[in-house]
């Protein structure tokens, strides 16, 4: 690993003074992506500041009905957090599709929020990459592209944001808490990560020294109609090709609400306000949810070899949304193919 | 012609580190020691400790070979920073058999033949106690999800889920 500096942040306010001095420096909380990032030599940060003891562990009720949670609750605790279980369990069953058991027991809620995509070109500093090295070029395009995005991309990068539990904080409407040098500032969670544009280097609209402090959920939960529905290579610890954090509000038949992020798909977890507009006022049924993946995927776009995420992303999203209308969430350890 | 002298070598360009005092607790020993930043938890147990059966797999956070316990909880020692844990408690799988007995899991892994070149074996334990302290595996699937972030590749995962099954009913887990 290359040589680094080490420093400890007191409090909030240390941390976003240190970081403002030194733009070469890193926070570090779990590190489980920047140690390896570190190690692979894509992450060359001069200091590590240690955020890992500031007091940002708490899960809180909100004045509104919905739970404040601290940037370094890791994700196990989150996961299996009695409030979250019984008010989000979509976000629970999200966390606890992505990663092993020991990563999510490291890995912090705002360091999930910004781990760096598994691009295999991303890691390949022998490569051309326009995330790692801006201008140098994506490998991605013309290469193996079987893990790249099919929607949002530009022809400066088709990188995938890795996260599981992004995707239901989408779906939930989640907001970002952020602290920096003036007062704090709430970043709503669409507007947290950004596309690739010409600049894919810049994967959230996070400044340079600013820091995550919590993720708020709002009081909604959709615990009675939600699905996480993971597609991968393997049936567990594996990133996604494809997944579905869907939610509906539910009035007999008829969808009152609708909620549908994807993962796997795009640089960011991936909304469409018109395919959730399309749900909502109508029957729960098969042709409904069809009509809104298709108008989801209408910009879809596949590579050499990952056009197979397009139809893939349709009938997830008619699988995951069944579910959700049915109220049978799949399980995430009962992995039996029924 | 006056010979040019070649320009004086640097031959350290780069300070040499810092080492950070690190204070530990590893499997109830109190243990202080001085690491360069950069050095993991896994380095620390194995380079300065001599405690080597926690074993460097990938060295990535994909194999689960170098799994210990930090103040109780279930981690990849090779993805930690031993700076970052001054004042934690270490549990390795030396710090497991307890006066010369092995511990239900050890013994399980022997009964159910749960390993064969045992490369794995320190990370898979460490793991599945771990596990058993979270109480949420209930069954086989369970035990199959939550022990994912351990590989074995001689395949003898059957017989690791049949392994920490029966320790977990020996040693009194919650159901």
């Amino acid at each position: 690993m290359i040589n680094f500096q080490y420093t400890r942040a007191n409090d909030v306010a240390d941390a976003v003074r240190r970081i403002a001095a030194d733009p070469t420096a890193k926070f570090i909380a779990g590190g489980t992506n920047l140690i390896d990032l570190m190690k692979q030599d894509v992450e060359r940060p001069s200091r590590l500041i240690d955020i890992s003891r500031l007091p940002l562990k708490s899960v809180e009720e909100t004045a509104d009905g919905g739970l404040r949670i601290g940037a370094l609750v890791p994700n196990s605790d989150l996961a299996w957090h009695p409030s979250i279980e019984q008010r989000y369990p979509l976000l629970s069953s999200a966390i606890l599709a992505g990663a092993s058991q020991q990563l999510r027991n490291m890995a912090s809620t705002g360091g999930n929020l910004l781990q760096r995509t598994r691009c295999f070109y991303f890691y390949d500093t022998a490569t051309p990459c326009n995330k790692r090295k801006p201008g140098s070029g994506c490998s991605a395009i013309d290469g193996i592209n079987r893990i790249s995005a099919i929607l949002g991309t530009s022809d400066a990068c088709i990188s995938t944001h890795p996260s599981d539990m992004c995707v239901a904080l989408a779906a939930l409407e989640a907001k970002v808490h952020v602290a920096g040098p003036k007062e704090e500032r709430v970043i709503a969670f669409t507007d947290f990560h950004r596309l690739p544009g010409n600049t894919p280097q810049l994967d959230t609209n996070l400044q340079p020294n600013e820091i995550v402090i919590a993720v708020e959920l709002p009081a909604q939960g959709f615990a009675k109609n939600y699905s996480y529905l993971k597609i991968r290579d393997r049936l567990s610890y594996a990133f996604a090709l494809v997944s579905v954090a869907a939610a509906l509000e539910l009035e007999g038949g008829t969808i009152r609400q609708a909620r549908l992020a994807l993962g796997g798909v795009a640089h960011k977890p991936w909304r469409d306000s018109a395919a959730e507009a399309a749900l909502r006022g109508q029957p729960a049924n098969q042709v409904t949810f069809t009509h809104a993946a298709d108008l989801l995927l209408r910009d879809a776009k596949g590579f050499a070899h990952n056009t197979f995420k397009i139809e893939l992303a349709r009938r997830s999203i008619v699988r995951a949304l069944t579910q959700a209308a049915q109220a049978t969430p799949p399980s995430q350890s009962d992995k039996k193919i029924r | 012609m006056a010979q040019t002298r070649p320009a004086k070598r640097n031959r350290n360009p780069i300070p040499a580190p810092d080492k950070v005092s690190v204070a530990m607790t590893v499997n109830g020993v109190e243990t202080t020691l001085g690491v360069a930043p950069w050095t993991t938890l896994l380095d620390a147990l194995r380079d300065h400790l001599d405690l080597t059966g926690t074993k460097k797999g990938c060295d990535h956070g994909q194999c689960g070979a170098c799994t210990v316990l930090v103040d109780g909880r279930r981690v990849n020692s090779c993805l930690t920073l031993a700076v970052m844990k001054d004042g934690a408690n270490v549990t390795t799988i030396e710090g497991l058999a307890t006066e010369g007995a092995l511990h239900p899991l050890q013994q399980a892994f022997i009964d159910y033949d749960a390993f064969q070149c045992g490369y794995c074996t320190p990370g898979q334990i460490c793991s599945a106690l771990g596990l058993i302290a979270e109480g949420k595996a209930k069954g086989a699937d369970e035990i199959r999800e939550l022990m994912s972030g351990n590989i074995c590749r001689c395949g003898a995962y059957p017989n690791i889920v049949a392994a920490i099954q029966q320790a977990m009913g020996k040693m009194g887990a919650k159901p």
